[in-house]
Formats: C-alpha cells, structure tokens, sequence
C-alpha cells in the first residue's frame, strides 16, 4: 500500500507488537495470555509489515521461512516433553520446574516455557506462511 | 519404559513432521527423514506388539495428568496391530513416494503432511479418550485435504473439497455425540465409561450420542448410504497418497466404529443388530457390483475398498467375540492388501501409461515380475489360500456360521466373488490381453527398485500373515475378548497407569505432606 504516514508508522508499530506479543508470551506463564495468543499478536505485527510494504520485505524481516519456523517451534515444543522420558520419571510432557535465584531476582523456569515459546512460533510460522501466501500475487515472485 | 514405548508411535511422525518442516527448503532431505522416521515408527510397533503380547494392556497419561481427566494414551491388542499395520503401509509408501512425488508435490509439502497424517492416524488408534479422539480425526482431516491438493489442478481440488465438506460434516456427528455422551455419562475416558454405561443403563441421552457416533463414523468409514464421497475422492491423488488413504482413513473409521460400539455402548448396541447387518449386506454387495462395472482400475480399487467394508462391519453386527475378533483380523489384512492394491495400480500405470483397462495390455509380456506380484495381491485380496485374506474370509465367515447369521455369510461368499472377479478382470485387461495396436511393449518403461520392493514387501506381509497365521489370530483373539468384556479393558487401563505412576514423585503430594 502507498501510504506515506502507513510506511512511517510501521515500522515503530511492529518493534512495539513484537515486544508487546512477547510480553504476552510471558506473561501466559501465571497469567492470561500465553504462546498461542503472544504469537497471533507477533504475526499481526509482521502482517502490519506485510501490508505496508508487501510479503518479500515482511519475509526479509522474518530471516527464516515461516514453515521452517513452523518446524523450529514444534521441535521446541517436543524437546520441552521429552526431559521425564530420559530417566527423570513421568511420561510425555510432565512439565519440570526449576525454582531459584539470580541476581536477588526469583525466578519460577520450566520446561512450560519452551513448551509455549515452540507454541508461539508455531503460531507466527503458521499465520504467516498462510498470509505470506495470500500476497504472493505474480508480480512480487518475480522479484523475489 | 512403559510410558516411553507407548507414547513413541506418536512422538516418532511428529518429530519426523518437526524436521521436514526445518528441512522446508530442502526436500531432498525431507524424504530421508521421512524414511528413518517412519523405519524407526515400524521398528516401535514391533517393540509395542511385542510388549503388549507380554504384558497386557499398557497405558500412559501424558503431562501426568490423571485419569479421566487427563487423556490416557492406551496400548491394548486392538490399538498395537493396527498401529503396526498403519506402519507397515507407511514404511512402504514412504519409499514408494521416491519414484511417484515429483519436486511439484514436494514444494507443496507432501512429507510434512505425510508424517502428520500418520500420527493422526496412530493417535486415533492409540488413544483412551474420546473426544482426544475427534482431536485425532481433525488431525487426519487437515493432512489429508492437504495431501489431496499438493498436486495443483480442477480434478484434485474438486475431490478435494467434496472430501473435506463431507468429512468435516462426519467430524461435526461425532463431536454432537462426544457431547451427548459427555452429558449422559460425566467422562470422556474410555476405561471410565466402559465401567459407567453399564451401570447407567439405558437413557435418551445414550442413544441419541450412539446415533450421532454410528452416522458419523458411516460417512467416515464409507458404509452403504453414505459413500459417496469414497469414489469421488481417493481416485485422484497420485498412487502413493490414495494407498495412504485406502490402507488407513476409512479404515480408521471403522476402528473407531468396533471401538464405539463394542467396549463403550456394548449392552446398548445389541439393539442396532438388524440395522448393522442390513448395511453390512449392503456395502459389501453394492461395493462389489459397483467396482465389477468400472473400466478405471482406481476407481474398481475403490469400490472395492467399500467392499471390504461390509466384511468389517460384519463381524460387529454378529457381535459375538468370535465375529470381532475375526473382523480385527481382517482390518490387519485390509490395510496391508488395500494399501498394496492402490500401490501397485500405481505401479501398472508407470509401466503402461494408463489406468484405463480398455487401453492398457500385455503386461506380462513387458513386465513379468509385476504381473506376479500383482496377481499374488489380487489373490489376497480375494481370499484365495496362502495369503491372509483367505484366513480374514474363512475366520469372519465361520463366525457368521457359529453366530447364526447365514444369509449374510451368503451375502459374504457372493461379495467375495464379485471381489475375484473384479480382480481376474483388472490382471486379465491389464496384463494377460495382448498390447493395444500402436503400442511397443519394448519401450515401456522398466520400474525402478523404489517401486517394486514396497509393493513386493507388502505381498510377502501378506503371504507370510497367510502360512503362519497363528501370531495374528492369538493377538486378534486377545484384542476381541478385551473389547466384548469392558471391565477387563478398565482394569487393564487402571493398572497399568498406577504402575507407571509408581516411581514418580507426585510433587502435590508431596507438598500435602509436609
């Protein structure tokens, strides 16, 4: 789209939603929100991107494709089950959790995390291979 | 251990879907990954069998959630030979796809597909609850609409969309069921509701969940009225995803169907009896009659599929543990025939060009070896002796015999000769009649390796299932008495959950006590 004040909002809009979608990633972890939601808001960020300057440029901003990132977060989320198998006790997907501190700050990590941060590219990779797909118009591959 | 073997037939597809999906860029290496993923899910099902022939029933409850509110992933007899099944097919299609998926499939994504489609199916097989079972069934419905469209073009996305609206409407029936079911009975868990319906007895509720899961699980596995969509759809893929498709989706249909009506509704299905057996009739001899009239070998393939059907259906209509157990022999046998059928008319049309009967011939004078191999499947699948399918036939129509239930052994014994025939006439047009004028038998193309070892695998599955039976027929046998006795299929889930609960340290407990 050829819209001065869209193009200059962009790009300030898509650092905002990513950290904001982020946000919401880590925030799933006592409290609303979560890797599925945080990712439909992260790909709403690159459909921002995609809408105002088209899908070559939102794939440049990505790095990876976004079935790759597909497969990136459903090989997270499968390792996040995996540690109960290897030994530990428990079957598939038993979360473990690993309370301590660093730096006078308590944390609360487990295996959930990388459970939903694979959730969040599942999302983001899914959403945007589908929309990434819908702007491949002929015109655009050539230039790709 | 136990948890480990049991959850791997799932873990091993989706880690192989995980990597084609990194390798996205790269199918070259999306096909080996394919064919080690699905090595390593053959040699899991043979580990699964193996230990649940030892050991009884096995269960695990992933994410340690208890049962029945947390989905219990059960290994009994039934689920662990047709996942071994599932992945005798799919070891055979994965290597088959070598020579039939071009770089125009491939950049569609076939193999992440693929694999997603197996662990769907290996999902429905495998679990003990039932609407992660409907989770399963959309699973499969979106790997196969996908897979039905890799190969852009009108034919295929016609089929396409005809399979996924009346598949998604099927999907639709079970989960009304899943809900009445869930509002009758308070649980989902299968070894809970084994132990709940019967005491409940009779309600409306029950019944009306029993109606939506029999009308859905119908479309799903193709059964009489509902067929419809079985002959527009799986004839236009290439080869090796309509015998992933033959071999497995309608079969997991009636998977479901033997589960559903036997080990859940037992006491209130005895009442359906007239109605299966009707439909059973029906869909073998329409299924037959339909194929015997086609000239184009998939869609013969197809209705034959339906076919085959009607035996399965059989054996839950006589409801006797015999006639069940007879009729999970049989799905073994189908899945592994069906699969190599679908396979080898793919087979026929590299070597002649064509899947029309009118226009091909004289095979076997161009191609011996796929002319044996084909008339050893074709037999099989008939049920002549030395393969399984003549064991299939003579155990499910004894059990017709013992249970009394002679016109449709006689319906059987009909069906199964429409079913010869039909293959007499494909190996007859295809191979035995001379070549069509025009044609040079010596420049047809010789198949590659990559085409002949899956099917030749298959068929020696088979003939091996044929002289030694006995393996099959225990399991079989095992699995029916587990499904015609609910009670032993819940405490067998029990146990085996406590005991795979045992070493872990429950850290709620825990906390409780201090």
């Amino acid at each position: 789209m050829n819209s001065v004040i869209l193009h200059a909002l962009t790009r300030l809009f898509f650092a905002a939603m990513l950290i904001f979608s982020i946000f919401i990633l880590l925030r799933g972890h006592n409290e609303p929100g979560g890797g599925f939601i945080g990712g439909l808001a992260g790909a709403s960020a690159y459909a921002v991107v995609t809408m105002a300057f088209g899908a070559h440029v939102a794939q440049r901003w990505l790095i990876i494709h976004p079935v790759v990132l597909c497969g990136v977060g459903l090989v997270c989320a499968i390792l996040s089950g995996l540690p109960p198998l290897m030994g530990m006790g428990g079957s598939f997907l038993t979360h473990l959790w690993w309370i301590g501190e660093i730096g006078g700050v308590e944390l609360h990590l487990g295996t959930t995390l990388l459970f939903d941060i694979g959730v969040y590219f599942v999302v983001v990779g899914g959403v945007l291979s589908m929309l990434f797909r819908l702007y491949d118009t002929g015109e655009e591959e050539a230039g790709w | 251990m136990t948890d480990l073997l049991v959850i791997l037939p799932l873990l091993v597809p989706l880690t192989a879907a995980a990597l084609c999906g990194l390798f996205w860029l790269r199918p070259s290496a999306q096909r080996v990954v394919t064919v080690i993923g699905m090595a390593a899910l053959l040699a899991c099902a043979v580990a699964l069998v193996l230990a649940v022939r030892e050991n009884g029933i096995m269960a695990t409850q992933p994410g340690a959630w208890a049962a029945p509110f947390g989905i219990s992933i059960v290994a009994d007899p039934l689920s662990v030979l047709l996942v071994l099944a599932a992945s005798i097919l799919a070891m055979a299609v994965a290597v088959f796809s070598f020579r039939d998926v071009g770089m125009n499939e491939l950049r569609g994504g076939f193999f992440p597909l693929f694999n997603g489609l197996v662990l769907g199916v290996n999902g429905s097989f495998l679990t003990g609850d039932v609407f992660n079972m409907y989770v399963w069934f959309e699973v499969m419905l979106v790997c196969a609409v996908g897979l039905l469209v890799v190969r852009r073009g009108g034919v295929n996305l016609d089929g396409a969309v005809k399979y996924a609206a009346l598949n998604l409407f099927g999907t639709i029936l079970f989960l009304m069921g899943v809900a009445f079911l869930y509002g009758a009975a308070g649980t989902l868990n299968i070894a809970d509701l084994a132990v709940i319906l019967p005491e409940l007895g009779a309600s409306t509720g029950i019944t009306v969940a029993l109606a939506f899961f029999l009308l859905a699980l119908a479309v799903k596995a193709g059964l009489f009225p509902l067929f419809f969509w079985l002959p527009i759809s799986y004839h236009t893929p290439p080869a090796a995803i309509s015998a992933i498709f033959a071999g497995l989706l309608t079969k997991v249909g009636i998977y479901a169907t033997i589960r559903i009506v036997t080990l859940i509704f037992g006491a209130q299905a005895a009442d359906l009896t007239t109605v299966l057996t009707i439909v059973a009739a029906l869909t073998m001899l329409v299924g037959a009659l339909c194929a015997a009239a086609q000239s184009d070998i998939r869609r013969m393939l197809v209705f034959l599929i339906m076919s085959g059907m009607g035996y399965l259906l059989m054996g839950i209509a006589i409801g006797t543990t015999e006639a069940v157990s007879a009729s999970i022999f049989y799905l073994f046998h189908d899945i592994v025939v069906k699969g190599a059928m679908f396979l080898l008319a793919g087979a026929v049309f590299f070597a002649g060009g064509t899947y029309d009967l009118r226009q091909a011939g004289g095979l076997v004078r161009s191609h011996p070896v796929l002319a044996g191999v084909f008339i050893f499947a074709g037999l099989s699948l008939a049920g002549l002796p030395l393969f399984s399918g003549f064991w299939a036939k003579v155990l499910i129509i004894g059990a017709a015999m013992d249970g009394a239930a002679y016109w449709l052994a006689a319906a059987a014994l009909v069906a199964g000769f429409l079913n010869l025939y039909c293959v007499a006439k494909i190996w007859m047009e295809a191979f035995w009649k001379a070549a069509p004028e025009g044609v040079d038998i010596a420049a047809r193309p010789k198949l590659p390796l990559v085409v002949m070892a899956p099917v030749t695998g298959l068929v020696l599955v088979s003939t091996a299932i044929g002289l030694w039976p006995q393996p099959l027929i225990e399991t079989a046998d095992a699995a029916g008495e587990i499904l015609m006795n609910p009670p032993l299929y819940s405490e067998g889930v029990i146990q085996a959950v406590i005991e795979g609960t045992e070493d872990v340290t429950d850290p709620v407990v825990e906390e409780g006590e201090q």
